[in-house]
């Protein structure tokens, strides 16, 4: 963020525009002209909607009633009795708990693994970024299709290995880490750019200077690697806990009917969102929901801000 | 030594091998799934014994996936001019003109981000329900219209452009605009790039709120009709393969052409 003081002072000889002069108040004219459609738009499409939204959460708000009942936090308080709510709430820890630490790892497994290689380095990264581009809901349905339980792919290759059939997606206790899978195999790639870049940033120097003293590859990974690019990992952890928390649209193409089963073992909270709200048209209960969702979020990019804003210097 | 690290080296190269076939494993199986007759399906060969674009037509026959595809298409486009000019124009003027209440704008538009789009949708229905936009372009596409993250990246870009090349520009009798448009824009056109690509890519693919404002089928974008066709024929997989090939062959396309400005894109975005 230090590019907003980077403007570079103005050359000794040359006048800047001046305040209070015309130059600078025709500027300032047509600058504020240029923005007043896109600052309407931030108001009204982003500012006034999230207002709303609190608002919705204090009332019986459903969308084909006529009037909409004030209810204080009744719907706050239902919230956190309603079996469902706490489910996907659960659920969703899992998904960030789980897929967060499986990602970052993989993701940084895979960009130490092309960094070490000295060919092909740009296909490698080629193919593992790949599924980052494509459609959850395509996606979604071809693993769908691998793990079906009978015929699907997967579950033939086991059987060749003597491994019985698994329910997977059919399964209570299998189905939310079958989509977790799928989601850390189209993030993994993401992570993996990310820490290339981190990587490059160490200066070789310091593996040279280490490898002089004779140490070994892990003890360079330990004490060089992974402490320069601690901030590379954190960014990418409160990155990736926020991507996690908000998982649907995997949820909805990889459980039947897209209801978050079977029994609503891999229900997250933007699904219960979206069926209190565009299901069951309860929209001030889900509102209260996705205020919970929002505080979740806001304490994690306030924390993200601080730790991006403390960069380390070498 | 020399030895031992060319083992080591081959290793690592093996085990990427390896993980990248398992990668893209996916997107062969379902390609081949797609060109099997439906009696091949269980069949686990990945080279079909009878190819044939038969599941292709079924699919246009049975469902309009043509006109999804130019939905996807229309929105995705209109949304990615829209951001390319409107997330430079303001990016420019948060770096390079100065006015009082700047950087109140810039926390204004930056403390956006931070509001999750669940929390908007509600709202955003409950509006486009009493406007008459839901199940229109205009309804699928108004939120993403301008960006908080595009003029965040653009005035990033826009604030390293040297003041001497505007000045010069002033001097050649440029307007404000025409500094903007014709100095400013085409001495960011890699970043522009980038953001173009992931507006492009990312309204392609979008789905929480399409699925939610369209209501009739012919409105749909691809992955919301795909989506909803898949539910409808979910035990013919070589129908919902071809369906998921169509929404991601064209992406695979594009993102083999501009793989480099997509990752450099990534790198600038995420660490800066």
């Amino acid at each position: 963020m230090a590019v907003a003081r980077s403007q570079p002072a103005p050359a000794p000889g040359k006048k800047p525009a001046m305040r209070g002069s015309t130059l600078f108040r025709a500027r300032a004219r047509w600058a504020w002209l240029m923005l007043s459609l896109p600052l309407l738009f931030f108001l009204v499409v982003r500012l006034l909607p999230t207002l709303y939204a609190m608002r919705m959460s204090f009332y019986d708000w459903k969308i084909l009633a006529e009037t909409h009942p004030w209810v204080g936090l009744a719907n706050y308080v239902k919230l956190f009795k309603d079996p469902n709510f706490l489910q996907s709430l659960r659920n969703t820890f899992v998904y960030v708990l789980v897929g967060v630490p499986l990602q970052l790892a993989l993701g940084l497994v895979v960009a130490l693994a092309i960094q070490s290689v000295n060919r092909f380095q740009g296909l490698y990264r080629f193919l593992y970024f790949l599924p980052y581009v494509t459609s959850s809901i395509a996606v979604g349905w071809v693993w769908r299709w691998m793990l079906q339980e009978h015929g699907g792919l997967v579950n033939e290759v086991l059987h060749v290995f003597g491994i019985p059939a698994q329910k997977f997606l059919g399964s209570p206790t299998q189905a939310i880490y079958c989509i977790i899978m799928a989601i850390v195999w189209q993030g993994l790639g993401f992570s993996m750019v990310i820490f290339l870049a981190g990587l490059e940033a160490v200066p070789t120097s310091f593996y040279e200077a280490a490898a002089l003293d004779g140490a070994s590859a892990w003890a360079r990974f330990r004490y060089i690697t992974l402490p320069l690019i601690n901030p590379t990992i954190v960014f990418s952890g409160i990155v990736g806990t926020i991507r996690y928390l908000q998982v649907f649209s995997e949820v909805y193409s990889m459980s039947s009917q897209g209801a978050g089963g079977p029994l609503g073992s891999t229900k997250t909270l933007v699904l219960f969102i979206y069926e209190e709200a565009f299901k069951s048209f309860k929209m001030g209960y889900a509102s209260a929901a996705t205020v919970v969702l929002f505080l979740i979020i806001m304490l994690l990019t306030l924390l993200q801000s601080r730790v991006i804003t403390r960069r380390v210097e070498y | 030594m020399v030895q031992h690290v060319r083992v080591k080296r081959l290793g690592i190269a093996l085990l990427l091998l390896v993980g990248s076939v398992l990668t893209i494993f996916p997107f062969l199986w379902m390609v081949s799934t797609s060109l099997k007759p439906a009696a091949e399906i269980y069949n686990l060969s990945l080279i079909p014994d009878a190819p044939t674009l038969a599941n292709y037509g079924r699919l246009f026959k049975q469902a309009p996936y043509f006109q999804w595809f130019l939905n996807s298409f229309l929105v995705a486009t209109g949304t990615t001019l829209s951001v390319a000019f409107l997330d430079s124009l303001v990016g420019y003027i948060l770096a390079k003109v100065e006015f009082r209440g700047r950087n109140l704008v810039f926390f204004l538009i930056l403390s956006s981000i931070m509001i999750p789009t669940e929390m908007l949708i509600i709202p955003w229905y409950v509006g486009s329900v009493k406007l008459g936009i839901t199940d229109s372009y205009l309804g699928v596409a108004f939120p993403g219209l301008i960006t908080a993250f595009g003029i965040f990246l653009m005035r990033q870009f826009m604030a390293g452009l040297p003041n001497d090349l505007l000045d010069a520009g002033r001097m050649d009798g440029l307007g404000e605009f025409g500094l903007f448009w014709r100095i400013a824009l085409p001495n960011v056109r890699p970043a522009l790039a980038a953001l173009c690509i992931f507006t492009f890519l990312g309204n392609w693919n979008a789905f929480l709120w399409p699925v939610i404002v369209i209501d009739s089928p012919a409105m749909r974008t691809l992955p919301v009709g795909l989506a909803l066709f898949s539910y409808d024929n979910f035990n013919q997989y070589e129908l919902v393969m071809a369906g998921a090939a169509i929404a991601v062959i064209p992406v695979l396309i594009v993102f083999a052409i501009f793989q480099k400005q997509i990752i450099k894109g990534i790198t600038l975005t995420g660490l800066k």
